[in-house]
C-alpha cells in the first residue's frame, strides 16, 4: 500500500481476506459446547396456537430442549419494539400490536416462530424441530393493504382497530387543495411500489454465550448497528443488562437495511443459552431468510399534480397505503413517513404538497427499511407523476424538469427539509450528454428497422443521507439520536488505529476511512486499522445505514482527528522549541515552516507515550475521541437516464444503456462509490424488471426462494455509465453527501418511465414483468391498428 | 439433508443389486436436482447409488445413423463435443442454455430426463428429435418415456443408460427462461428428420408435460420457414399458468420460440 488519501482509487483493504476466504463471519464462529437452534415455524398466515406438544422431540437424540413462548414470557423476557413514535393526523399515537420473540397464543405471518430446539447438531434439530406438533386453529387472513382496511376484513391486533396503525399526513392541506382549484392541468396516476425482499449474500445468524462466572452474555450476530442490538436487546427485551452484554458483529456479508433490526432469533439464541447452559448457534436458512427478514416498499398510492398554464407546478396531492407487514419491526414507522413524504419535492420547486399515509397491518413478514427506505418510494412516485405530466402536458420530459428545478439554495421543500445545496442543471446536462438523448430518435429508427422498440426514460431524484441531526429526529418521534461517535489511537510506534461506530457490510469503511487519516498525516494505510463492530471495543456508535457513514461517521473521526492533531503539534512544537502555530504536517513528518526542523509522526507519537519531556501540565499519551450529530441532512441528487429495447413479441425488456450523473458531494474513493452505485443500480433495475414478493390472498409466500423470486443477474444489467458532479456538502467538514442509496433510489423510475416510452402506454406497475409489457404491447397495437 | 447412504456402482448391474438391497434407495446422476431436494427435506432416500462412474453410462459415439449419448453424459460435455454440435446442433445450443456452467459439469442427460421436469430443457430434445431411450431393461421411445409431469415410464429399478438421437437433417432449439429458475418457459425444439418428416416438442408450457404440436409439423413439411408457424397457436387452456406467465402469454410464447427455433436452424 502507500499514502492514498482523499480521491484516491485506492484498492479495498478488506477484500485480500474476503477474496482468500479468510473472512470471519458469524457462522465461522465455533464455541466450545455449542448447540444449535432451530426453530419451529408457523405454516398458516393467521392461527391460534392451541397447544405445543414437544414430547416426541425431547426424546430425540442430541436434543437439550424445546422452549416456547410461555418460558420466554415467563421468564421476564420482552416484546420486541418499533423505535420511532409516529401520530396520526388527530393526534393519537401509533397503535402498536405486541411481538413476541416466541409466540404463545396467536401467529400472524408464515414463518413466525413459536418454539425453538436446541440440540448437540444443526441435524438434530432440525429432525426434533420438525418433530414438535403445534395445535394450529386457522383463522382467516389478509395479505394485500388495501383489503386489510376493508370493513369486515380479518383483525390481526386488537390494539388497531381496523388494521390501521396511523393515519398520518403532511404537509398543508389548505394550500394544497387551493393549487389544484387554480390548476390548468391535473395529471392524476395509480402508482404501486412493489414488495421485496432484501437478500443479502449471507443470510442472518447468531452464537450466543452465557458465562453464570460473571453473568456475562457475548452475542455475536449479523448487526449493521451492534451498538443498538446491545441497547434494544438490554433496555427492551430485558435479556441482559448492557454492562453484561457483549455484542460482536465480526464480517457482515450485506444488509442493504436487513440487518438493522432486532428480529427474535438472535434474542432467543441469548436468553436460550442461558436456559440450557451452553452457547447456542442459529444461522438462518435461504427460505428462513425469505419468510422472517424483513422485506421492503409495498405502497399503494394516488398522485396527483397540478400545473399552471406556465407548467409550472402549483402543487402535489398524495395518497399512500404502505403495508408494514404482520408486526411493527425496529424502524419500521418512519419509513413510510418521515423517510418518504419529506423527499416528495424533490428536485422540483413546488409551492403546496400535501402527503396522507396509512399504515397498515397484513398477515405478511414485517416490513421496514431497505436500501433507500421511503426515498425509493418517494422518488418513483414523483418521477413517474413528472414524466407523465410532461407527456400529457407535450413538453420534453428534460425540458419540464428543468423549467420546474429549485435554482437556488438554500430551499426550504413544504415538507420540512431545507435542501443546502445543489445543482440540479449539471447532472441532467451530463446525463443528456452522456447518454447521447439528442441521437435517441435515429435509434430508436434503426431498432424499428429490427422489429424492436426502443424508449428513453428520466429520473431526476433526490435523497437524504446522513441522517440525522438528533433534535430533529428526535422531535419527529425517534426513540434514538443519529449521531456517530469515533476515536483515534495513536500507538507508540506510529501507527494509528480508528474505532467507529460505523459498521462496514460490504462498504469498505477499512479502506475509505483508512485514506482520511493517510490524506491528514501522510501515513502509509497499511499503518492505519479500522476497528469497528464490537461493543467491548468501541464505546458507542449508531451504525451503518441511510448512506449515514461517510457524512456522520467520517465526520467525527474528522471531529477527533483535529484533536489528535492539535496535540501532536503542541508536543512537536514543544519538542523542537517552536511555535505551535508554525507546525505543519506533511508527508508523515510535523516541520517547522520555513526551517528545517522536523520530527517524524512516530518520534512525536512516542514522545507521547515516553512522557518525558511533554509541556507542562500535558496528560501522556495520543489518543482522542469525539462524538458529531449532523446539522442537517445531507442531499444527494442526480440524473438518471435509461434506455431500453423491447421485443414486443415476447415482452423482454433489455437495457441497452444506463447512465447515472450523481452528485454525491466530495469523493473519498471513487472506485468504492462506484461500486455503491452499480450495486444500487442493479437492486432498481431488479424491482422494477424482476423482483417481487408474492404472496396469496391467504398470506402464503409464492416466491420463497430463487426459482420463482427473480434476483437480477450480471445479464440482467448493462454496462453502467457513470459520472459524478461534486457540489460540497456544506454541512459537514468533509463536504460528502452519501453514496449507498442513490443507485437504488434513482434507478426504477428511469427504467419504467423508458418502457412506458417505448410501448406507448402508462399503465405499468412494478415489476415490468415480460408478460405485463406483452400485454401492452398487445393493446397498443390493436388500438393502433383500429 | 437427512441421513443417507452413498453407494458409488461400478456396473449397471451393480447398480441395479445395491437399489435392490436399499430399503428406500435412488439412483445418483450429476445430484443437480435430487441434492437440493434432499438438502430443503423434500427427499428423504436410505441410500444414494451414483451412476455417473459406470464406464457403460458415459461418452458419446456415432452408431450408424445415430448419435449415442451415455446417461451419465453432463450437459457441458454435450454442449462442446464436435459430434453433437456437427450433427444435433439444436441439441447442443439446448445443453448449452441449461443453468448455469456448474449446474453444467455436474447435471447429467440421463438425470434430467429421469427427473422429467415439466420446464427441463431436454424432454424437448427427445421428443423433438425422435430419440430412443435405452435402460437396463429395454428400450423406450422418447414420447413414451415421458408421461407427465415428473413422471416417466421408469420403473424404480431401471436405470437410464444411454439415448440414441437419428442424426436429423436440420434441428434447432430455442427457449424463453424464466427471468428466476432460468429453467423454459416455452422451449420448442423443431427437427427435419432423415426422411423429411418434421418434428415440433414444446417443454415448459404444457400443463401435462412435453408435447408436439402437429399444426406446425405439417405447416412446416410443406414450408420450412418461420412464417409457416407465425399464426398457428396452441390451445391457452392446456398451458400452465404460474406467476410468471399466465397460460395465454405461454401459449404466445409456443408460437414466437417455434419461429426462433426454425430460424436457428
Ligand atoms: C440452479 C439450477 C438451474 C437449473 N436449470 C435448468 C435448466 O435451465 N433446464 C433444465 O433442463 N434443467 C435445469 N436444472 C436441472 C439440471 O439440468 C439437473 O442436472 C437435472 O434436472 C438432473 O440431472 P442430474 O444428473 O443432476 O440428476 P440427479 O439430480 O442426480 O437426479 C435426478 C433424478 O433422476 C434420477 N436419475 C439420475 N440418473 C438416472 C439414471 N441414469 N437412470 C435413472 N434415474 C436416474 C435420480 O434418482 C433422481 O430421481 C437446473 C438445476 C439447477 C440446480
Amino acid at each position: 500500500m502507500a499514502v492514498e488519501g482523499i480521491g484516491a482509487r485506492a484498492l479495498r483493504k478488506e477484500d485480500k481476506r474476503f477474496i482468500t476466504g479468510k473472512g470471519r463471519y458469524t457462522d465461522d464462529v465455533v464455541l466450545p459446547g455449542m448447540g444449535f437452534a432451530a426453530f419451529v415455524r408457523s405454516p398458516h398466515a393467521h392461527a391460534k396456537v392451541r397447544g405445543i406438544d414437544s414430547s416426541a422431540a425431547l426424546l430425540m437424540p442430541g436434543v437439550d430442549a424445546v422452549l416456547s413462548g410461555d418460558q420466554l414470557v415467563g421468564d421476564g423476557i420482552g416484546n420486541l419494539i418499533c423505535g420511532w413514535m409516529i401520530h396520526s393526523k388527530d393526534g393519537s399515537p401509533m397503535k402498536m400490536g405486541g411481538w413476541r420473540a416466541l409466540e404463545p397464543e396467536t401467529v400472524r405471518f408464515v414463518g413466525q416462530a413459536v418454539a425453538v430446539v436446541v440440540a448437540d447438531t444443526q441435524a438434530q434439530a432440525r429432525d426434533a424441530a420438525d418433530a414438535v406438533v403445534v395445535d394450529y386453529e386457522e383463522l382467516p387472513a389478509v395479505a394485500d393493504p388495501l383489503a386489510a382496511l376493508d370493513e369486515g376484513a380479518p383483525q390481526l391486533h386488537p390494539e388497531a382497530e381496523g388494521n390501521l396503525i396511523y393515519d398520518w399526513e403532511i404537509g398543508d392541506e389548505a394550500a394544497t387543495n387551493a393549487a389544484f382549484e387554480n390548476a390548468a392541468h391535473v395529471t392524476r396516476m395509480q402508482i404501486q411500489n412493489n414488495r421485496l425482499v432484501p437478500n443479502p449474500m449471507e443470510p442472518r445468524a447468531a452464537v450466543a454465550s452465557y458465562n453464570d462466572g460473571d453473568e456475562h452474555y457475548t452475542l455475536y450476530t449479523t448487526s449493521q448497528n451492534p451498538h443498538v442490538a446491545r441497547l434494544v436487546l438490554s433496555a427492551f427485551y430485558n435479556v441482559a443488562p448492557e454492562h453484561k452484554l457483549r455484542v460482536i458483529a465480526p464480517d457482515v456479508g450485506g444488509g442493504f437495511g436487513s440487518k438493522i433490526f432486532i428480529y427474535p432469533e438472535e434474542m432467543v439464541c441469548l436468553w436460550a443459552s442461558k436456559r440450557v447452559g451452553r452457547p447456542v448457534k442459529w444461522v438462518s436458512d435461504r427460505t428462513e431468510a425469505f419468510l422472517t427478514d424483513a422485506h421492503g416498499r409495498d405502497h399503494r398510492s394516488e398522485a396527483e399534480l397540478a400545473l399552471d398554464a406556465d407548467n409550472k407546478i402549483l402543487g402535489l396531492r398524495v395518497k399512500t397505503v404502505a403495508n408494514i407487514g404482520a408486526y411493527m419491526s425496529l424502524f419500521s414507522s418512519s419509513v413510510p413517513t418521515y423517510l418518504y413524504a419529506t423527499l416528495l419535492s424533490g428536485q422540483y420547486d413546488i409551492p403546496a404538497i400535501h402527503a396522507n399515509v396509512k399504515t397498515v397491518y397484513t398477515n405478511t413478514a414485517p416490513v421496514d427499511a431497505y436500501r433507500g427506505a421511503g426515498r425509493p418510494e418517494a422518488t418513483f412516485l414523483l418521477e413517474r407523476v413528472i414524466e407523465t405530466a410532461a407527456r400529457e402536458v407535450g413538453m420534453s420530459p428534460a425540458d419540464f424538469r428543468r423549467k420546474n428545478f429549485i435554482k437556488s439554495f438554500p430551499h426550504q421543500t413544504p415538507v420540512i427539509m431545507c435542501y443546502d445545496a445543489g445543482d440540479y442543471d449539471a447532472t441532467l446536462d451530463a446525463a443528456l450528454k452522456a447518454a447521447d438523448y439528442d441521437g435517441f430518435a435515429a435509434r430508436k429508427a434503426e431498432a424499428a428497422s429490427r422489429g424492436k422498440l426502443r424508449g428513453i426514460g428520466m429520473s431526476c431524484y433526490i435523497e437524504a443521507c446522513g441522517i440525522a441531526p438528533s433534535a430533529a429526529v428526535g422531535s419527529l418521534g425517534a426513540g434514538v439520536g443519529l449521531w456517530e461517535s469515533a476515536e483515534v489511537r495513536v500507538n507508540p510506534v506510529g501507527t494509528v488505529e480508528v474505532l467507529t461506530g460505523s459498521h462496514s457490510h460490504g462498504q469498505g469503511h477499512e479502506t475509505t476511512f483508512a485514506q482520511l487519516i493517510s490524506e491528514r498525516f501522510g501515513l502509509d494505510t497499511d499503518a492505519i486499522s479500522i476497528v469497528h463492530g464490537d461493543t467491548d471495543k468501541v464505546q458507542f456508535g449508531m451504525g451503518t445505514y441511510g448512506s449515514r457513514s461517510g457524512a456522520v461517521g467520517m465526520s467525527a473521526i474528522v471531529k477527533a482527528l483535529d484533536k489528535v492533531e492539535t496535540k501532536a503539534k503542541k508536543i512537536a512544537a514543544h519538542l523542537m522549541e517552536a511555535s505551535e502555530a508554525d507546525i505543519q504536517i506533511e508527508g508523515g513528518e510535523l516541520k517547522v515552516a520555513g526551517t528545517d526542523k522536523k520530527l517524524s509522526f512516530t518520534e512525536v507519537a512516542l514522545a507521547a507515550y515516553t512522557a518525558h519531556n511533554l509541556p507542562e501540565g500535558m496528560e501522556p499519551g495520543l489518543k482522542e475521541g469525539a462524538f458529531y450529530d449532523p446539522t442537517n441532512f445531507t442531499f444527494p441528487a442526480g440524473t438518471y437516464i435509461c434506455e431500453v429495447e423491447i421485443d414486443p413479441e415476447t415482452g423482454r425488456t433489455e437495457i441497452v444503456n444506463f447512465v447515472a450523473a450523481d452528485d454525491f458531494g466530495k469523493v473519498i474513493n471513487p472506485m468504492i462509490v462506484e461500486g455503491q452505485v452499480h450495486g444500487g443500480l442493479a437492486q432498481g433495475i431488479g424491482q422494477a424488471l424482476l423482483e417481487n414478493a408474492a404472496y396469496d390472498e391467504n398470506g402464503q409466500l409464492l416466491t420463497a426462494s430463487y426459482m420463482d423470486y427473480t434476483m437480477p443477474r450480471a445479464d440482467d444489467v448493462p454496462s453502467f455509465n457513470l459520472s459524478t458532479h461534486e457540489t460540497v456538502c456544506p454541512g459537514n467538514p468533509l463536504g460528502m453527501k452519501g453514496c449507498g442509496e442513490a443507485g437504488a433510489i434513482g434507478s426504477p423510475p428511469a427504467v419504467i418511465n423508458a418502457i412506458t416510452d417505448a410501448i406507448g402506454s402508462n399503465d405499468l406497475s412494478m415489476p415490468a414483468s415480460a408478460e405485463k409489457v406483452w400485454a401492452l404491447c398487445k393493446s397498443s397495437m390493436r388500438q393502433a391498428a383500429e | 439433508m437427512y441421513e443417507t447412504q452413498y453407494h458409488r456402482a461400478g456396473s449397471v448391474s451393480e447398480a441395479a443389486a445395491l437399489i435392490g438391497k436399499a430399503e428406500d434407495g435412488k439412483f445418483l446422476g450429476g445430484g443437480q436436482t435430487l441434492l437440493p431436494t434432499m438438502k430443503q427435506r423434500l427427499a428423504a432416500p436410505s441410500d444414494l447409488v451414483d451412476l455417473t462412474k459406470i464406464p457403460d453410462l458415459k461418452g458419446i459415439k456415432v452408431e450408424g445413423d445415430a448419435v449415442v449419448i451415455g446417461a451419465a453424459t453432463t450437459h457441458s460435455e454435450v454442449a462442446t463435443s464436435d459430434v453433437v454440435r456437427e450433427k444435433l446442433p439444436g441439441l447442443a445450443t439446448l445443453a448449452s442454455g441449461i443453468g448455469d456452467p456448474a449446474v453444467r459439469h455436474m447435471g447429467t442427460i440421463g438425470g434430467s430426463i429421469s427427473n422429467n421436469d415439466p420446464a427441463a430443457d431436454y424432454p424437448a430434445g427427445l421428443v423433438g428429435l425422435n430419440a430412443t431411450v435405452k435402460t437396463s431393461k429395454r428400450s423406450i421411445a422418447a414420447e413414451n418415456f415421458f408421461v407427465g409431469m415428473f413422471e416417466t415410464a421408469l420403473e424404480d429399478d431401471e436405470i437410464v443408460v444411454s439415448v440414441s438421437f437419428p442424426v436429423p437433417q436440420k434441428s434447432g432449439y430455442s427457449k424463453y427462461p424464466n427471468p428466476a429458475s432460468r429453467y423454459a418457459m416455452a422451449g420448442v425444439f423443431v427437427s427435419q428428420q432423415a426422411d423429411g418428416s418434421v418434428r415440433v416438442a414444446v417443454t415448459g408450457a404444457g400443463s401435462d408435460g412435453v408435447f408436439r404440436v402437429a399444426e406446425m409439423e405439417s405447416a412446416l413439411g410443406s414450408n420450412w420457414a418461420p412464417d409457416a408457424v407465425a399464426g398457428i397457436h396452441v390451445n391457452d387452456g392446456d398451458m400452465l399458468s404460474d406467476i410468471h406467465g399466465s397460460s395465454e402469454y405461454r401459449a404466445n410464447l409456443v408460437t414466437v420460440m417455434a419461429k426462433r427455433a426454425i430460424a436457428a436452424s
